[in-house]
């Protein structure tokens, strides 16, 4: 665990009476929303859905901020340090593409099917045993990581202003229990906007007066090439060979594994994001919304690559990993974000980005939280223990499951802090899930002669064989040149490998068990797969209200800002 | 959309946010101008506070007035 090392270090920065103050009035906004949208949230579309009434732009917004979260910041700006301008990858090509697949191939079948989360929708094209292996695992590893991602930042809190590790985990997770179980899905999206809007209020000013000292993006390409190398400023030129970047990864892990099967996985499948996208108001919003999310994804690089870049050009010290920063007493990777905000910001400036990590935090909490409620509820609770409760009871089984969950959380969060390395597993877990999940949903909705239990086995196959990969390696390190095509592959590489073998285990088993076993009827396919569902005609509406005009503007976008960069 | 019209849009709640830290951030600017700090930030002549802060309190001046609550006639 990265982040544990920083314990030890002093503090970075030092908040005025006038920071304090812009951090409590955050704490108190998103309560009020909370406490304001407790009477909007009687049923249970209202609590688990939000209504279905959100816009393509709250929804889409909301979409991204989901995502936001989770180290998001920091993390990154400290890949961008580290690896260079690679770590862009993650952000356009480990995105858009999925993002506007999401919204112009997959989302008409999430919102015709009415179904409330993925787990639901395997319900309806596979049958209750995929849905329950994918509740059961989505739950499961979903509370874990928002007690991981809860422990991150209240260790960062620690390091960047010396508050209390405890102080940090109650006071965040109580705030964001309090407004997901007023509100539910509404409060926490409603949250997560005014949370996107704060971290660009709080982080881009970052980027612009390090633009100034560096002297512009020519100069700064200069001074990098100088101070580390010239291979950190390009995107894919250096790619040809595991040996000629600092990520030691070749592009057909990039393209193949992060830019289809990871990405896929993640922005397609993954109920965190998608639930935002499904409380959309029609079907036009819902397409709409992850193009929305992808406009602003493709610009996110610019308050978080951007700064990491900029460390390695102006930052006076050398920033190395944990282990040689806590030997040295010097500073690490992780730190390079609020060593550029105590660089520029003064008071008031320093409380706003304090603000943004925070909320970047809590959105992602939040997020987990009212996925992982909704989840159990419709998927577990409802699907498994107790099936004729009313309405009433299901949006109150809500509400204390988002209690539970937050505490669950907070007990992972102690738990991380006794044994640091399962936060390596749990997330290794997590992934293992995604590929071949993504693997059964789009065989599902593309596929009518895909049965049931091939979309069953197809995942357990998928997930076992992405299990099996991760012991191999551990067990025999020399498996690498296997599993990751190249001995000299490191960690990021590996995982984009095992991610794509296991999806195309995943889809092997899935064809095959699919030609032994009987199809459903067309007639039970309606709504659920492509070919055999009527998907509403969008030619009623001018054409820059048409979702694929405006999923083409953004892919120009997305191809035009790789070649700046190749 | 039957709750819609009748809750106050998410965009007031982000107005006030932005107009109440940009007041604050901009003020502690100013302050800096006629207090100068003993050890400034890197480019502190700039006052990024100021013109900030001035931006995101225009920009939630904005926000709450475009999306304030109508009275109903």
């Amino acid at each position: 665990m990265p982040f544990l090392a920083l314990y030890a270090a002093p503090r970075l920065v030092s908040l005025s009476p006038v920071d304090l103050v812009i951090v409590v009035f955050y704490f108190a906004l998103v309560l009020s929303i909370g406490w304001y949208l407790r009477g909007h949230a009687r049923t249970g579309e209202d609590y688990f859905m939000a209504g279905r009434e959100m816009t393509a732009w709250i929804a889409g917004l909301s979409f991204l901020s989901a995502n936001l979260g989770s180290l998001e910041l920091m993390g990154w700006a400290a890949a961008a340090y580290q690896y260079g301008i690679l770590a862009t990858h993650w952000y356009w090509i480990g995105a858009i593409p999925a993002m506007l697949f999401l919204a112009l191939v997959m989302m008409p079948f999430y919102y015709i099917s009415r179904t409330h989360s993925v787990p639901g929708y395997l319900k309806l094209r596979f049958g209750e045993s995929s849905r329950a292996l994918s509740a059961i695992s989505f739950a499961f590893m979903t509370v874990l990581m928002s007690g991981i991602n809860m422990y991150s930042m209240a260790l960062v809190m620690k390091v960047v202003l010396g508050w209390d590790i405890h102080f940090s985990i109650w006071v965040s997770s109580i705030t964001v229990a309090i407004y997901v179980a007023l509100g539910g899905l509404r409060s926490a999206i409603f949250n997560e906007v005014l949370q996107f809007i704060l971290i660009w209020a709080g982080a881009l000013l970052i980027p612009i007066l390090g633009l100034i000292e560096a002297g512009g993006w020519t100069n700064l390409k200069l001074q990098i090439a100088h101070n580390a190398s010239a291979q950190y400023t390009h995107l894919w030129s250096t790619m040809g060979s595991f040996t000629d970047n600092p990520m030691g990864i070749h592009w057909t892990g990039i393209v193949f594994g992060l830019g289809f099967v990871i990405s896929f996985g993640y922005w397609t499948t993954d109920f965190l994001v998608v639930q935002r996208v499904l409380s959309a108001k029609d079907m036009r919003a819902a397409e709409l919304a992850p193009i929305i999310g992808a406009a602003f994804k493709s610009l996110v690089p610019f308050i978080v690559i951007l700064p990491g870049l900029l460390g390695l050009a102006v930052l006076p010290m050398k920033l190395t990993g944990e282990t040689a920063a806590v030997a040295s007493g010097g500073h690490s990777y992780n730190e390079v974000l609020p060593l550029m905000l105590a660089r520029y910001c003064g008071p008031g400036l320093l409380g706003l980005g304090i603000t943004a990590l925070i909320a970047g935090f809590m959105s992602g909490m939040a997020g987990n939280v009212s996925a992982f409620t909704t989840v159990w509820t419709y998927d577990i609770y409802r699907a498994l223990i107790k099936k004729d409760g009313s309405d009433h009871h299901y949006v109150n089984m809500g509400r204390w499951t988002t209690i539970l969950g937050v505490l669950i959380s907070v007990g992972t969060a102690y738990l991380v802090m006794q044994f640091a390395s399962i936060m390596d597993y749990v997330q290794a877990l997590f992934s293992f899930f995604i590929a071949p999940l993504f693997g059964t949903v789009l065989l599902g909705m593309l596929w009518k002669r895909a049965t049931g239990p091939a979309g069953f086995w197809g995942l357990l196959a998928g997930t076992l064989s992405s299990i099996g990969m991760y012991a191999w390696v551990k067990v025999d390190h020399t498996a690498l040149r296997y599993v990751a095509l190249s001995p000299n592959a490191r960690d990021m590489a590996e995982n984009m490998y095992r991610a794509l073998w296991s999806w195309v285990v995943c889809v092997l088993v899935t064809v095959v068990v699919s030609y032994l076993t009987s199809p459903k009827p067309e007639s039970e396919l309606d709504g659920l797969v492509y070919g055999v569902t009527k998907i509403p005609e969008q030619g009623e509406y001018p054409l820059f209200h048409r979702p694929a005009f405006w999923a083409t503007v953004v892919g120009i976008g997305f191809v035009v800002l790789n070649i700046l960069v190749w | 959309m039957k709750n819609m019209r009748r809750e106050l849009p998410i965009w007031l709640f982000a107005g006030i946010s932005l107009l109440v830290n940009g007041i604050l951030i901009t003020a502690a600017g100013i302050w800096e101008i006629v207090h100068p700090p003993a050890n400034p930030v890197v480019l502190f002549r700039l006052h990024a506070n100021v013109w900030w802060g001035a931006v995101l309190a225009a920009l939630g001046l904005f926000f709450c007035i475009r999306f304030a609550p109508k009275r109903e006639p």
